[in-house]
């Protein structure tokens, strides 16, 4: 394919590098530095997408950011994309793109019959049509209106990318580096102030690189590569091209998206292919330029229809003619710079200005060019269906809503262009109310509410001349507050033509009798006909237009269309454009993937995950893990074929038998030390903590204010002022909060300090009938006697060497002694008693067999203590004093908490003696009742008792106290179960607690 | 995301803190006689102002100490951050 729009000369591309791309499976080819739009352009092709609601044909419009059209499904290395913007993304070899929203094919597309049919699409049609009848909704309206609006296809495969994030501080961070930025950033860096110059594009420059203009006698690029590359060379600024800065947030929290791989044919190893920033700015520079606005006229959506600017930076950067028979419409003079660089590579345009004959540097320059030039005209309407062919223009009478005369003239491209609208979005989201400005036209940024300044065109400042002034000397100024130093720089000299005013005109009238479509929202398809509608179906505010017309709404939020937009809303409304307002600039300036968001925060890298000493033990022991919060916990060791049901079953019954071991590495764990140490714990559990010795354990509850229990756990005197509390794995960082909170805020008066040293200590749970054989040989020199280390009894002991903390506490009902060693000796601790266990059959048990021995023994834990429940609720209103206050006591005094029919644990057991409950079922009398069945309570745990061979459950009972003995129904409709259960004791094993004190 | 001044540690990002609620609640003293209505006060009713507010921030991810953070709740301006004793 030859590229027969491609210049001979010209343009910043590499032109000794093509490379080779698919468009709809058709092979092109481009050269190294063109966009996947400029390589298009080149050769020929104009028609590249259907739009969205219409199908109509559509083409390139813009050149960068600004392109509302052009967005295509893009493959590389095997990643297929959606929505991806032609005029962003560059050539790479072997890049796949294709059109979008048409079916079967760009050039003949089905959906294109409801351009036809668009008088019966007016604004509002979904919401007006699909209302009845209501069940149509999910079954028809939904899935049809879904497939009909989707933009591209979401891939289905993984995506194999490397994302990454990175945090950066600064005191200046630039964003842009046309010559509003370019001048700040390098007045600041003079200043020695630490400063981060963002680049959307892959070239630096901006406008300098398209404007016909000379800085300090160098052409603009020269001099933007002169400033760019001292930048570079100061080890006090980061300068990086292909990244957007697409969000302001609080406190000058700036968010940044590099793209650091999309433009490599071969990635470096590890190489991201996205990266987010989060820059934390001292001062922030907006220098974010603007953006040509259209002025509307019939048929504008025509491919072939383009902005004046984007025309010139076609000519200009890559070298491409969007066209050989342009017209240009124009009711400024940028549009002459374009005509100009036609003329300059040979194509003579013909520009109509809506304004007046008139005279300006520029304007004279294009007549001494010879270019043809028609003042008071405008185009009315484009002719051409996939490509513009000819259009009707005509003579504007002299109020401008009239056509004198008429003509119709052939063009293969219009480039339309209707003066400039600052990007004012960055500074709208920093909370800066904008203000309009009628020089102008258009809204530019006010006060500020954080520390930032809008520099150049991005404050509606369209002279170069004092742009580089403005900016320099902010870039200066706020630097120096920063830096305290004042390096003086001379402001350069520009050979700036002077610009005659713009026309105020935004839109072609319709001739008498016509009725053509005239576009302000490309991307969402709305036209000038849709705001009216809405308008006179009595929507006002703005915002209403907005979302029941859909302007703005689409992925370029918008950027081309706003200003025309609230224009026609207030000629319709006889309004001034300030009045109307303007609809809210959110975050992403840009549409960003999501896998840039994300991260590396995917698979286990989501969270860190915790292991306990012992974990690789575990690992080779077949352990299935189970997640609890952030640790990795062995849910039971596989043997064979087992499942879990059948290996906890047995890692319990060996508990029960002889001896088992578990890893309780994960128990929270916080260090208590000093002389108000017991005053403390007194306060914060519900039973009393000043008499306990010291080498002595004891049980505590914690609650919150609210009376609700919020933790239990055992607590340990290791010396006078010293003690050792253990948490759940899971409240064990709330519970830290908790008492640091009371500690620091609450009653700073207490000489306490705490410390977690949750992993500092390794520990192991040993439980069952020959734990105290197996503590005597692990510990052969120390006393372990029922008399010497009695239930609740802590020493300190030798292992083999390594010291060790015994405690004699038990969760599982069993006589069991908890082991804690420094966390590097836990492994050793482990295999010491699986080595010495032997003897005694140990065996490890995991979580799911640790649950089913504190289940039926009737010991509460974390599905009990949901955050519902009081110390009644679950049977532990023998440990709250009536003597003392502690943090929640006040609230337990409450008239529903002593109600005589409150809640209480229960235990169940299914008549049948073979049916599992499952674990949340409701509880009701009478299982065939008229739903809402009333519900008496829930099945808080359950498990298959080992003990008396059957299943056993917990549950949280109305009245529990007084229903012992009755027969329920445990009824679960998501597992569709019934099941008749008897209501007994929570307590099933060992009801006198004689096992763990023998 | 806030940029919050640890009286202990320095400029440090919201990443790092927990927000505590309002820091102007004084917890009843123990032992304290206390009707229903005021201690319902005291564990559920909290102001909502839209403006300056006075709050608990812990430094979770730092040096673990509770402070008072004075925050514009509609702006997040923040005024000052200081100690709980000052």
């Amino acid at each position: 394919m030859s590229q027969n729009f491609r210049l001979n000369t010209g343009g910043l591309i590499n032109r000794d590098k093509p490379i080779e791309f698919k468009f709809n499976g058709k092979k092109y080819i481009g050269y190294e530095g063109d966009t996947l739009a400029s390589a298009l352009l080149a050769n020929g092709i104009h028609l590249i997408g259907r739009s969205f609601k219409y199908h109509r044909p559509r083409g390139f419009f813009g050149a960068g950011v600004d392109e509302p059209n052009a967005k295509m499904q893009v493959e590389i290395n095997g990643c297929s994309e959606p929505n991806i913007n032609a005029t962003e993304i560059e050539l790479v070899n072997g890049l796949s793109a294709s059109s979008q929203n048409c079916w079967p094919s760009v050039n003949f597309d089905i959906g294109a019959i409801n351009n036809f049919l668009n008088r019966f699409f007016p604004a509002g049609f979904y919401y007006k049509t699909f209302m009845w009848p209501k069940s149509f909704w999910y079954r028809v309206y939904e899935p049809f209106i879904r497939k009909a609006a989707g933009l591209g296809i979401a891939s289905l495969e993984k995506d194999k990318e490397r994302y990454e994030h990175k945090y950066e501080y600064c005191d200046l961070l630039v964003t842009g580096s046309g010559p509003a930025g370019l001048a700040s950033a390098y007045a600041a860096a003079k200043n020695g102030a630490k400063v981060i110059l963002a680049e959307d594009k892959p070239r630096y420059g901006g406008t300098l690189l398209t404007d016909d203009v000379t800085i300090d006698n160098l052409s603009g690029k020269d001099w933007s590569e002169k400033i760019i590359s001292e930048l570079k060379e100061m080890p006090n600024v980061i300068v990086k091209n292909r990244s957007q800065v697409f969000g302001y947030y609080d406190h000058n929290m700036m968010v940044m998206f590099e793209r650091t791989g999309d433009h490599l044919e071969k990635k470096p190893k590890y190489t991201p292919r996205q990266r987010l920033w989060y820059i934390r700015a001292k001062e922030v520079l907006l220098s974010t330029g603007s953006i040509e606005r259209p002025i509307v006229f019939g048929n504008n959506d025509t491919p072939g229809v383009f902005l004046s600017a984007a025309a010139k930076e076609y000519m200009k950067v890559y070298g491409v003619l969007i066209g050989k028979k342009p017209i240009i419409f124009t009711n400024n003079d940028s549009g002459y710079e374009t005509a100009i660089e036609f003329k300059k590579n040979g194509v003579n345009p013909i520009v109509l200005d809506t304004r007046e004959d008139q005279n300006s540097e520029l304007i004279n320059e294009a007549k001494d060019l010879d270019i043809k030039i028609k003042f008071s005209y405008a185009v009315i309407v484009a002719h051409g269906y996939k490509k513009v062919k000819s259009a009707t223009i005509g003579k504007l009478d002299k109020d401008k809503i009239d056509f004198e005369n008429t003509e119709q003239i052939d063009c293969d491209s219009i480039c339309v262009s209707g003066f400039w609208t600052p990007t004012v979005h960055l500074a709208s989201q920093s909370g800066n109310k904008l203000k309009f400005n009628d020089t102008i036209d258009a809204f530019v940024p006010d006060k500020s509410k954080q520390n930032e300044h809008s520099l150049g065109a991005a404050n509606g400042t369209f002279t170069l001349q004092d742009t580089l002034k403005n900016s320099f000397n902010t870039g200066s100024e706020v630097s120096k507050s920063i830096t305290k130093k004042d390096e003086k720089i001379q402001i350069p000299n520009t050979n700036e033509r002077k610009y005659s005013a713009h026309d105020k005109f935004w839109c072609s009238p319709l001739p008498k009798g016509k009725n053509y479509k005239r576009f302000v929202d490309f991307q969402n398809d709305v036209a000038v006909s849709d705001i009216e509608v809405a308008l006179r179906e009595g929507y006002r505010s703005i915002e209403h237009v907005k979302r029941y017309t859909t302007l703005g709404m689409a992925t370029d939020q918008g950027r081309t269309s706003n200003l025309n937009g609230l224009q026609l809303v207030a000629n319709v409304e006889k309004k001034i454009v300030p009045q109307v307002g303007h609809t809210t600039f959110r975050p992403p300036f840009t549409p960003v993937t999501i896998g840039t968001i994300v991260g590396r925060e995917i698979g286990k890298e989501y969270m860190p995950t915790r292991k306990t000493p012992m974990h690789h033990w575990h690992e080779k022991n077949n352990a299935v893990w189970v997640d609890a919060g952030a640790w990795k916990r062995p849910r039971y060791y596989k043997r064979g074929n087992e499942n879990l049901f059948e290996a906890s079953k047995r890692e319990a019954k060996n508990v029960r038998d002889h001896v088992g071991v578990c890893d309780v590495t994960t128990l929270g764990k916080i260090d208590i030390k000093g002389p108000d140490a017991a005053e403390f714990l007194n306060r914060v559990y519900t039973n009393a903590w000043l008499k306990l010795p010291v080498g002595k354990a004891r049980y505590g509850v914690m609650l919150r204010e609210d009376g609700i229990v919020m933790d239990d756990g055992t607590t340990t005197r290791i010396s006078e002022n010293h003690y050792h509390m253990t948490t759940t794995t899971a409240q064990a960082a709330n519970v830290l909060s908790h008492l640091e909170y009371y500690l620091q805020i609450v009653w700073p008066e207490l000489n306490v300090n705490v410390v977690s040293t949750t992993e500092q200590w390794a520990g192991a749970a040993i439980a069952g009938p020959k734990s105290r054989d197996l503590l005597a040989k692990l510990f052969p020199k120390l006393d372990v006697s029922n008399e010497a280390l009695p239930f609740m009894g802590y020493v300190e002991g030798d292992l083999f060497g390594v010291k060790a903390r015994i405690f004699r506490i038990s969760f599982s009902g069993e006589l069991a002694y908890e082991i804690n060693v420094e966390s590097d000796f836990g492994l050793f601790m482990w295999e010491k008693i699986i080595e010495i266990g032997k003897e005694f059959n140990v065996e490890p048990y995991g979580t799911e067999a640790l649950s089913t021995l504190r289940i039926e023994m009737g010991h509460v834990a974390g599905p009990e203590l949901d955050g519902r429940t009081i110390p009644y609720d679950v049977s532990l209103e023998g440990l709250v004093s009536k003597k003392k206050d502690f943090i929640g006591k006040r609230s337990l005094a409450k008239e529903a908490f002593n109600k005589a029919d409150r809640q209480k644990i229960v235990g169940l057991v299914p008549l049948d003696r073979k049916s599992s409950i499952p674990e949340g079922s409701h509880l009701v009398e009478n299982k065939n009742a008229k739903l809402p069945n009333p519900k008496l309570g829930h099945v808080s745990s359950s498990c298959w008792s080992v003990e008396n061979n059957n299943p056993f459950s917990l549950a949280i009972l109305k009245d529990g106290k007084n229903m012992i003995g009755k027969k329920l129904f445990a009824v679960s409709p998501l597992k569709n179960t019934s099941i008749e259960v008897e209501v007994m004791s929570s307590h099933y094993v060992d009801h006198e607690g004689k096992r763990v004190r023998s | 995301m806030l940029n919050i001044k640890c009286p202990y540690c320095g400029d440090r990002s919201q990443k790092e803190f927990a927000y505590g609620g309002d820091g102007t609640i004084a917890r009843p003293k123990l032992n304290q006689e206390i009707s229903d209505e005021e201690w319902d006060n005291f564990v559920y009713l909290r102001k909502s102002p839209r403006g300056k507010h006075i709050e608990l921030w812990h430094h979770i991810a730092g040096c673990r100490q509770w402070f008072k953070v004075e925050r514009d709740t509609t702006t997040h301006e923040i005024f000052r951050t200081f100690k709980p004793e000052e």
